[in-house]
């Protein structure tokens, strides 16, 4: 079991921003890492890039693009966790589609992502019903491979939150990933399920990208999770993005630490 | 493991926010498809809607032209709206409606899915929205007027590719958006389980056909039955109840675009290996690192990066064949059914009518062969000509 995960939830709400690997290039990637890191971020989520993200909205589905089309590789990915792992500790979680890591063969992904330093792993595209083919693996290589219950899961979220592991991710709405207006999903309830089936961390998704927004669902949690808010500001500024983004995660934190 | 695997292949490979929407779909697909009253409403459309059985007509003069085995069409493009697709669209939209969904919603590649989905949507009283790749929707421009003249929403998509594949992405992310009063007419066999078993089930009525109407005639069973494959859908139909025949060859005919030794093919089983994509685990054509290849062929309908599980999984067993047929001999078989029979066939039927003329002639007389017409060609009349060099305004 990896613990790391679950211990970013031990010092009150947790804040998880998303950015996709290689948007704008890997070197910046590595900054924004460190940056976020340095402004509060307790658990950091990296996308690996996919040519066809099935559950992304056109925000991320967007960088994935910016990021393939800069020639991005899994095995790249991997280097640049590995070089900045050597100055940080915040838990990081890849987050990806299932080809991505069956194409480089399950246990030769969870072996490597051990080695470079990672601690979780999210596939939007693997639910309950496949999981074992990656969890196992996972599990015997100290990944946390994360679960997602959706706002139609109802009586499946007794079972999913039972084998659960490192954090619970929410999604808040129907539809795929990127910012939204209101969430008007009952997601605390969801949490309630959640936590009567296993004590673990909770975190929401999807939508969210003001802090008020991510206050209100960290409030009913464990924490807030953003992306597309985030990829927004990569997008906007380019190589310069990081001092933006690092000010962006920092309000966030604060807001729903408040 | 999950349910619906055809060996190493299918599963469902979906988000949680759909899982819920495919088991439902699955309990009542299950409490249906022996159901009398169901089966009696879905005859009675197949026959007095769609038109059918569809007629299969001995090829006289391909016969004597190629000298060897006797030709058989299977004539899908008889059907109302002129393809396979309305087999599968009917016992989907009539199963939606008894699920209580009151809104459909489909990917179209050369716009025949699309177009027949339309149509049962008009039929049926139901709202209707299409996702097409906005470069099929150039490619097929008169199948997206079709769509709107029978009161259907098109969307075109500009991801990725801009066609079939992105038109399927899309349209599972707006199933995602919008399910409760929602069914995703999927039109192929591919997809999350149920899907790639309802469509087979709905589609195989083209098989059954096939072998009472070749047995009436000819009192036998073929050699070989041809197909075009994309995701799969009208082959499996063609091949399923021949599956335990073991003395008939099946063989899909995939599209190699500009050669399966170019990057600019569809060619799944010749040049694909094993993943997980749009719901399922098959053989795709992707990269080292698993990124999907953008695929092409002449024909919109075939220009997939995957196919069905069933299709990886008889192709496994050593069942049936998957061959590779050029875009420049998909053409000439358009040309030459057209001319020798008097028949236009679709252009991606036109891959299996391909494959017969190499096929044919290395086999005896007294053998049969059936070849599935799944659409007619109309539709590709003017990308043809483009082909060749002639300008014309559709």
């Amino acid at each position: 079991m990896n613990n790391r995960v679950r211990e970013a939830f031990a010092n009150g709400k947790a804040f998880i921003p998303f950015i996709t690997c290689g948007d704008p290039s890997l070197d910046v990637t590595k900054e924004l890492i460190r940056a976020m890191e340095g402004a509060g971020a307790d658990v950091i989520e990296l996308g690996i890039p996919f040519s066809d993200p099935t559950a992304e909205g056109p925000v991320i589905q967007e960088a994935n693009i910016r990021a393939l089309s800069n020639g991005i590789t899994t095995d790249d990915i991997f280097a640049m966790v590995e070089e900045v792992r050597k100055d940080t500790t915040v838990p990081l979680v890849f987050m990806t589609y299932a080809n991505v890591v069956y194409s480089y063969g399950i246990e030769r992904f969870m072996k490597r992502s051990k080695e470079v330093g990672m601690d979780g792993l999210i596939l939007p595209d693997v639910p309950f019903e496949e999981k074992e083919e990656f969890a196992v693996v996972a599990k015997e290589n100290d990944i946390a491979f994360i679960s997602l219950i959706a706002p139609t899961s109802k009586d499946r979220i007794r079972m999913i939150a039972k084998e659960a592991d490192g954090f619970v991710y929410c999604v808040s709405s129907l539809g795929v990933t990127g910012t939204r207006d209101q969430i008007t999903t009952d997601v605390a309830s969801m949490v309630e399920l959640v936590k009567k089936e296993q004590d673990i961390p909770c975190a929401i998704g999807f939508g969210i990208s003001t802090p008020q927004q991510a206050k209100a669902m960290a409030d009913c949690s464990d924490g807030a999770i953003v992306g597309s808010a985030i990829v927004k500001i990569c997008a906007k500024y380019g190589n310069e993005c990081v001092p933006y983004v690092a000010a962006f995660v920092k309000e966030m934190k604060d807001s729903i630490c408040a | 493991m999950s349910n619906g695997r055809f060996g190493q292949h299918g599963g469902q490979y979906i988000p949680e926010t759909l899982m819920n929407a495919v088991l439902e779909l699955e309990e009542a697909y299950n409490r249906y498809k022996d159901d009398p009253t169901f089966n009696q409403e879905l005859q009675e459309l197949l026959n007095e809607y769609a038109g059918r059985p569809s007629r299969l007509y001995f090829a006289k003069h391909m016969t004597e032209d190629l000298g060897g085995a006797k030709v058989y069409l299977k004539r899908e493009d008889l059907n109302h709206t002129g393809a396979h697709k309305i087999n599968n669209v009917i016992g989907q939209c009539l199963l939606a409606k008894k699920m209580g969904k009151t809104r459909v919603i489909a990917e179209t590649g050369a716009g025949q899915h699309g177009v027949a989905t339309a149509t049962v949507a008009a039929l049926m009283g139901m709202e209707c929205e299409i996702f097409m790749g906005a470069v099929d929707c150039e490619r097929q421009a008169l199948n997206v007027y079709r769509m709107k003249l029978l009161g259907a929403k098109v969307h075109p998509v500009t991801s990725g590719t801009a066609t079939l594949k992105d038109a399927v992405s899309e349209t599972m992310r707006e199933w995602t958006n919008r399910i409760e009063d929602t069914h995703y007419v999927l039109g192929s066999v591919m997809g999350p389980h149920p899907f790639p078993t309802i469509v087979r089930d709905f589609q195989a009525v083209i098989s059954k056909e096939i072998k009472e109407q070749l047995m009436e005639k000819e009192g036998r069973l073929p050699d070989a039955i041809l197909a075009c494959v994309g995701g799969g859908s009208n082959a499996i139909g063609a091949f399923y109840h021949f599956i335990n025949d073991e003395g008939v060859r099946l063989i899909g005919c995939e599209a190699a675009g500009r050669g399966i030794d170019t990057k600019e093919t569809a060619a799944t089983i010749n040049t694909g290996t094993l993943g997980i994509f749009h719901g399922m685990k098959s053989y795709f054509c992707q990269d080292e690192y698993g990124q999907i290849a953008p695929v092409y062929s002449i024909s919109a309908g075939l220009d997939y990066p995957g196919i069905g599980p069933e299709h990886a999984m008889l192709y496994d067993q050593g069942r049936a064949e998957y061959v590779a047929i050029t875009d420049d001999e998909a053409v000439d078989a358009f040309e030459y059914l057209s001319r020798i029979e008097g028949i236009i066939p679709a252009i991606e039927s036109s891959h299996a009518v391909a494959y017969a003329k190499k096929l044919v002639p290395t086999m005896d007389k007294d053998q049969i062969v059936v070849i599935n017409i799944s659409g007619r060609g109309d539709k590709d009349v003017a990308a043809i000509a483009r082909y060749r060099g002639e300008d014309i305004h559709e």
